[in-house]
This record gives C-alpha cells, sequence and structure tokens, in this order.
C-alpha cells in the first residue's frame, strides 16, 4: 500500500465520521418537526404537500394505520414506475427512441427500486430513456430511502414512548425524509460530481471521430442527479450499466471517495438519531462501535486478500502484483475494495470494480457484509432498524444467560417481541437459501452461469443474497436477465424488505405501548465494552451458523483451489 | 380507505414533481451553467471544432505508432459498456492473459505491467498507471523517430497524482500531445 492508499482511507473516515453527530441531532430535529435552519426553504413546500394530499401533521397514526400507508404508497410506486419502464416508448424525452421493458424486467426493475434495492438486470445507457431514468427511477431513489428512514423513526418513537398508542405520521415521516433528509445533500453531492467531470444534460448521445478514425457514440444523460441519490440514498442503481466502475459516473479519485463516503454517510449520522430518541448517546457510541468492529474484521480481510497476486497468473511474463482485473486504473486496489466493502456493509450495491472479478475472500467478504442482514452501517433507516433488532436479540440472549426478563432501555422484551425477532431472522435464509436453492435445482440455471467451479455457485449465492438483502450488487457475469431469474430475485427483494419492515413495525406498536421500567442497579447494561462485544458475537454467530455452509461451497473452496 | 389512495397518490405525484423533475432541472441548470464542458460529456474537439471523444472515455489504439489504451472486455463499446466477470479462477483468465503477454512483452524490459494484460471494471477506463505507459515508450519512439527521452518528458508532464488515488496517465490526452510533437 502506498502514500495515497493510507490518505484514502483516512479521509473516508474523517468525511463519515466528522459531521455524523451533527448530522445526526439534525434527522432527529427534522423528523420530530423542529426548526431548522431549512425550514424556511422546505417548510413551505412541505405545507403544500400536505395540503394536496389532505394530510393533517398533527394527527398521529397507530402501528397499523402507518403500516397501511406505507404499503399503499409503495404499491403506488410500484405501479407507476412499472408502467412507465412498459411504456416508455410512447413517453417523452426518449432521444435514443429506446423500447418498452420486457414484462419480467419491468417487474424485477420496479420492484427493486421500490424496495431500495437497486439490482439491475438491464444496461442503463441502452435500455432506459431518460424519462425512466429520471422520473422513474430517481423518484423511487428518494422515496424508498425515506420509506426506511420512516420506518426507522418509527421504531425509535416504539422504544423511546412510554404507554403510547402512535407512532407518528407516515405521511409526514416520508415528506420530510424526502425534503430535509435527502435533497439538500443530493444538490451537493450532485453539483461536487458535474465538477469532476459526471454529465448532467438532456442532450442526445454525441457522435466522435476518434483519433484513430472510429466511430464512438459518447452516451450522456442527467447521470450527476440520479448518480447522487444512488449513494446518499443507498440505493445503487447505475446510470450507466457498469455503475460507478464508468467513467462518467466516477471520474476521479476525489470524486471516488465523495462517492464512497455518500454511501454510509447517513446511515452512520442516523445512529445517532437514535441516541436523541432515546435521550442516551452512550447507546449509538456502542451501537456504533460494534458496527466499526465488523466493518474494520471485513475490510481487513478483503484489503489483504485482494493485495495478493492471483497464483493462477503466475508466469514469467507477467507482473506479480495485485490483481487489477475488472478494476479502474483511477482507483486502483485500495479504492476498489473499500468500495466493495462498504457497499455491501450499507444496502447500497452500487459498484466501482467488478465483484465478480475479486479474490475469493474479498467476495466472501462481500457475502457476509449482505447476510448478517446488513447491519453493518446498512440501509438509510434499514440499517439502524436492522441493527435495533441484533441489538434487541443480544438483550434476550444476556437475559436468558442471567435468568432474568430481558429488558432494553426500560421496555420489557416478552413473548409478542421475540416471537417478532425471530420472523425477522428467517428473512434471509428464506430468501438466500430457499429461493437461491430453487434456482439452483431448475435446469435453466446452469445457462446463466458463467465461471466455471465454485465460483459458478459463487455468482447464484451472490445473486440470491443480494436480492434478498435488498443490495442490489451482483457478480454481474450471472445472466440475471431471464424470466425465471427476474420474478424470483423480485420475489426475494419483496421477501427481503416487507419481511423486516412488518414486523419492525409491529414490534414498534407493541414496545410503546409498554410502561417504561426504571433502569435499576440489576438491569444489564447495553452501553459498555462487555455488551458491544455480546452484540458483535451474536451478529456473527447468527449470521455464521446459518450461511457458513453455502460460503464453503463457494468462495472457500474457491480459494482453497487456487494455490494461494 | 380515501384517507390512505388519497395521500398515496398524491404524495406520489408531488415527489415526482420535486424529486423526479424539479430536482434534476436544477441541478442540470446549474451544472449547465457553472460546468458547461463536464456537464456535456468533457469532449475533446480537434482544431477545426470536431468531436475526436471525450477525455474521460478511453479510445482503442492500434499499431506500432501510439500508446495503447487498457484492454476492453466490451471491444471499446460504450453502449453499452461491459466488463469481462471473469472470476479470479476461471481458466480462461489465465489463458487469455498469457495469450496477450506473450503478444506485448518487450524483450529485456522485464515482465508486462498487469494493466495492460487486464480488462477494467467499464471496458472503458481512460487512464493507465505510468510505468504501463513507460513500457511501451520504446516501441512508440521507435516507430516515429523521437529519442525515447522526449517521450518519457512527454508522460512525466501527463502524470495526474491526486491524494487520495494512484497516479494514473490519461491515453487520449497523451496521444493528442503526441501527435502535436
Amino acid at each position: 500500500m502506498h502514500s495515497y492508499d493510507y490518505w484514502l482511507i483516512i479521509a473516508f473516515f474523517a468525511v463519515v465520521l466528522v459531521p455524523a453527530p451533527f448530522l445526526g441531532r439534525f434527522y432527529y430535529k427534522v423528523m420530530e418537526g423542529q426548526r431548522t435552519w431549512l425550514t424556511p426553504v422546505f417548510g413551505p413546500v412541505e405545507r403544500v404537500c400536505y395540503r394536496v394530499a389532505g394530510v393533517d401533521a398533527q394527527q398521529e397514526q397507530s402501528w397499523q394505520k402507518y403500516m397501511l400507508a406505507l404499503l399503499a404508497f409503495n404499491l403506488a410506486g410500484f405501479l407507476l414506475l412499472f408502467s412507465i419502464l412498459l411504456f416508455q416508448d410512447y413517453l417523452p424525452l426518449n432521444p435514443q427512441q429506446l423500447p418498452g421493458q420486457e414484462w419480467t424486467q419491468a417487474f424485477n426493475t420496479a420492484v427493486s427500486f421500490m424496495t431500495n434495492t437497486n439490482w439491475q438486470s438491464y444496461s442503463g445507457e441502452a435500455t432506459l430513456s431518460y424519462l425512466s431514468q429520471m422520473a422513474g427511477l430517481t423518484v423511487q431513489n428518494f422515496v424508498s430511502a425515506a420509506t426506511g428512514l420512516a420506518v426507522l423513526v418509527a421504531l425509535c418513537r416504539g422504544i423511546g414512548r412510554k404507554s403510547a398508542s402512535t407512532l407518528g405520521n407516515f405521511w409526514v415521516d416520508m415528506t420530510r425524509a424526502t425534503l430535509y433528509g435527502l435533497l439538500p445533500l443530493c444538490l451537493l453531492l450532485a453539483l461536487f460530481l458535474v465538477w469532476q467531470g459526471v454529465p448532467q444534460t438532456f442532450a442526445h448521445y454525441v457522435d466522435a471521430l476518434t483519433l484513430q478514425g472510429v466511430d464512438q457514440v459518447i452516451p450522456l444523460g442527467p447521470a450527476a442527479s440520479q448518480i447522487a441519490i444512488k449513494q446518499l440514498g443507498t440505493n445503487g442503481g447505475g446510470f450507466f450499466g457498469v455503475n460507478s466502475a464508468h467513467p462518467f459516473e466516477d471520474p476521479t479519485a476525489w470524486a471516488n471517495l465523495f462517492e464512497v463516503a455518500a454511501i454510509i454517510m447517513i446511515p452512520v449520522a442516523l445512529v445517532f438519531t437514535f441516541g436523541h430518541y432515546v435521550k442516551d448517546l452512550r447507546q449509538s457510541r456502542a451501537i456504533l462501535g460494534c458496527m466499526f468492529a465488523l466493518f474494520l474484521i471485513g475490510g481487513s480481510v478483503s484489503l489483504w486478500s485482494e493485495y495478493q497476486p492471483n497464483p493462477t497468473l503466475s508466469n514469467p511474463a507477467v507482473e506479480q502484483t495485485a490483481p487489477l482485473e475488472g478494476k479502474e486504473a483511477r482507483f486502483g486496489t485500495t479504492g476498489t475494495v473499500l468500495w466493495s466493502v462498504t457497499t455491501t456493509a450499507a444496502s447500497n450495491g452500487s459498484v466501482n470494480g467488478m465483484q465478480d472479478s475479486l479474490s475469493p475472500l474479498s467476495g466472501m467478504v462481500a457475502l457476509v457484509n449482505m447476510m448478517v442482514g446488513e447491519v453493518i452501517f446498512g440501509g438509510v433507516g434499514a440499517g439502524m432498524y436492522g441493527m435495533l433488532l441484533n441489538v434487541l436479540i443480544a438483550v434476550f440472549l444476556a437475559g436468558l444467560m442471567i435468568g432474568r426478563t430481558p429488558e432494553y432501555l426500560g421496555k420489557k422484551l416478552q413473548a409478542r417481541e421475540v416471537q417478532l425477532l425471530v420472523v425477522t431472522l428467517l428473512v434471509m435464509p428464506v430468501g438466500v437459501l430457499v429461493l437461491g436453492a430453487i434456482a439452483a435445482s431448475v435446469p435453466a440455471t446452469a445457462a446463466t452461469i458463467t465461471n466455471p467451479g465454485p465460483h459458478g455457485f459463487s455468482q447464484l449465492l451472490y445473486a440470491y443474497t443480494s436480492a434478498s438483502a435488498n443490495n442490489g450488487s451482483a457478480f454481474a457475469g450471472l445472466g440475471a436477465n431471464t424470466p425465471f431469474h427476474n420474478l424470483m430475485l423480485g420475489l426475494g427483494m419483496l421477501i427481503g424488505r416487507f419481511g423486516y419492515i412488518l414486523p419492525v413495525l409491529a414490534l414498534a406498536g407493541s414496545l410503546a405501548m409498554k410502561k417504561s421500567a426504571p433502569i435499576g442497579q440489576n438491569s444489564f447494561p447495553t452501553h459498555g465494552p462487555l455488551f458491544v462485544t455480546l452484540l458483535t458475537v451474536t451478529i456473527l454467530l447468527v449470521g455464521g451458523l446459518t450461511f457458513l455452509p453455502t460460503l464453503a461451497l463457494g468462495p472457500i473452496a474457491e480459494h482453497l483451489s487456487m494455490g494461494f | 380507505m380515501s384517507s390512505t389512495i388519497r395521500p398515496a397518490l398524491s404524495l406520489l405525484v408531488l415527489m415526482t414533481l420535486i424529486t423526479g423533475v424539479a430536482y434534476p432541472l436544477v441541478v442540470t441548470g446549474v451544472a449547465q451553467v457553472a460546468f458547461p464542458d463536464q456537464a456535456n460529456g468533457s469532449l475533446v474537439r480537434d482544431a477545426e471544432g470536431k468531436v475526436r471523444g471525450s477525455s474521460l472515455i478511453a479510445q482503442e489504439f492500434t499499431g506500432e505508432r501510439w500508446f495503447h489504451s487498457r484492454p476492453s472486455a466490451g471491444a471499446f463499446a460504450t453502449v453499452s459498456s461491459s466488463a469481462s466477470n471473469l472470476g479470479p479462477s476461471n481458466p480462461a483468465l489465465a489463458a487469455r492473459v498469457f495469450d496477450d503477454a506473450a503478444k506485448i512483452q518487450v524483450p529485456g524490459q522485464g515482465p508486462v505491467p498487469l494493466a495492460l494484460l487486464t480488462t477494467s471494471g467499464s471496458g472503458l477506463d481512460p487512464h493507465l498507471p505510468p510505468q504501463a505507459i513507460a513500457y511501451q515508450l520504446a516501441r512508440v519512439a521507435a516507430a516515429r523517430q523521437l529519442p525515447v527521452s522526449t517521450l518519457e518528458r512527454l508522460m512525466d508532464e501527463h502524470i495526474e497524482q491526486p491524494l487520495v488515488g494512484p497516479p494514473v496517465v490519461n491515453v487520449l490526452a497523451l496521444n493528442m500531445a503526441l501527435e502535436k510533437l
């Protein structure tokens, strides 16, 4: 590693961590309707939204009503996007006159963007009109992230409130998350990216004549505005097919730094937001400690592995150094690994190099990050509510060990809460192992796998893990655009999204109604190193025991077979 | 029921107008004024004003007289761009790398830099590490009957070294400067 590699890592942590406490407090104030410096700008817009929608911002909802609103909004968003993709050839802003998407692909894409997954079985520059990208995908990029944030604050209120029957108002939470939470940061990042070289235009693709006299088409479009939200909203769906590996999506090392930091900037801040809701920032620091421990373990393994020369390329005529297949020269090994680890720790799924060509152990770190449920920072909102589920499970385990009724921040965890927690524990196994096993046993799947040996299995495993975890990155060699994969992966994404959201809202409702017991001398403290260790081990054990056999068949077998 | 449907539909329309229309338009407006070059694709033009490419998109260079770009899995196609997605253990990767190495290797210059043997993530990587340019110096100098030291100086002028990323040379920019020598 060179000095610029260390600078990148230092700068990355600085950009993510320094603003986090302030941003976290800002999100708390915004979501609770307190006045901030942005209120004069967005306050009038917000009020217009409520008036048109007929929403009373003061009227709170029970968890059932909150859930119903969320589902209605997501369903409407899905139907609108599905229609735009099917009929884009009849709609304006289609300068390349691209046809509508085939219906299973349109279903897959619409589900993918509604669930904040942004799995892409298409290549943007070749198949989507500017209108589809902008009014279709960009909108879901915003509101799917806002939906995640809304669910998180509902859970925070559930934990923080005493004997309450309501969790807030979904319409208000979603609107505030979009306007105050996402738009301002996106504007800043989008303009920074244009400065660095990302196109932002509605003009046609440009015809160029290369220096050696060959015709070359330069694809353009309103890319920067979409790339900003795809990073900040932990979406990940690229404007171009190869995502941020494309020099137009991520043109420089500086653009790369801010794009990769943008992936977890909001998720890290939301850990502090939680602390404000429960009026105890020690809880935030403990949870952040666990997330960092897991991030550093995965990051170190991935970095070490990716710097080993590929033994199968051993030859006197070939330079023996860190592998470069699928990587861009301007990012190098560290820039690519940092992105791979961050994008899978969060539910982002954008890539700046090809995951399929990573060393086996780096690919495995990406898989493990997703398999543990994307709670290492995780998606906007989704990461933190996923992490809080793990916190409750760890508290439950601790309660069993010391023989007391488990309680978290004064709230007793009883049978109903534990049942709901168990439901969420089943989401990833069902999505990855059940759907993945069905896919593996269908004969047609073999034709979609493009690498031989254990790596071929990893391609399939990665696809179903990525869909169920709502990540969206891929071992992209897999020919995922078949009706079978489009529908099955779409199903995986729905299970992975609503399999968490519904139990989380029920849990929030149930916790909100409880009285809060005073935290006494005998309560198990959830902010010290002991709890951080317990939480970290819980996450690794639950994920590890479930998925270790599949990892052994895929990346571990590949690693052992390559003669490292 | 209408207490759910009305807000769902109207907020969806409003969010589409705000985030799907107003937001991209505002970014486009500001970008076209503040950074018109970059916003329109960082296009490179010749003396007559004809577009010869984009400084961010690789071009294919063949023959002895040019510095070659990184190999492209998608044959430098821009619509759509693509990568090899070969796994590290795939025998096809080793076969391709060994084949290319045998063709490119220059006797006495040591092993071929890996960047010249591996395809990039985008298939459109506009850069090469300096040492991969250096490996081509002797060939280009001989073909153009120029002293190696002149080309070495030209290469050094084109090395970009950001604080947070590896040093790179833009191959199109270097080749355009080469034409002007």
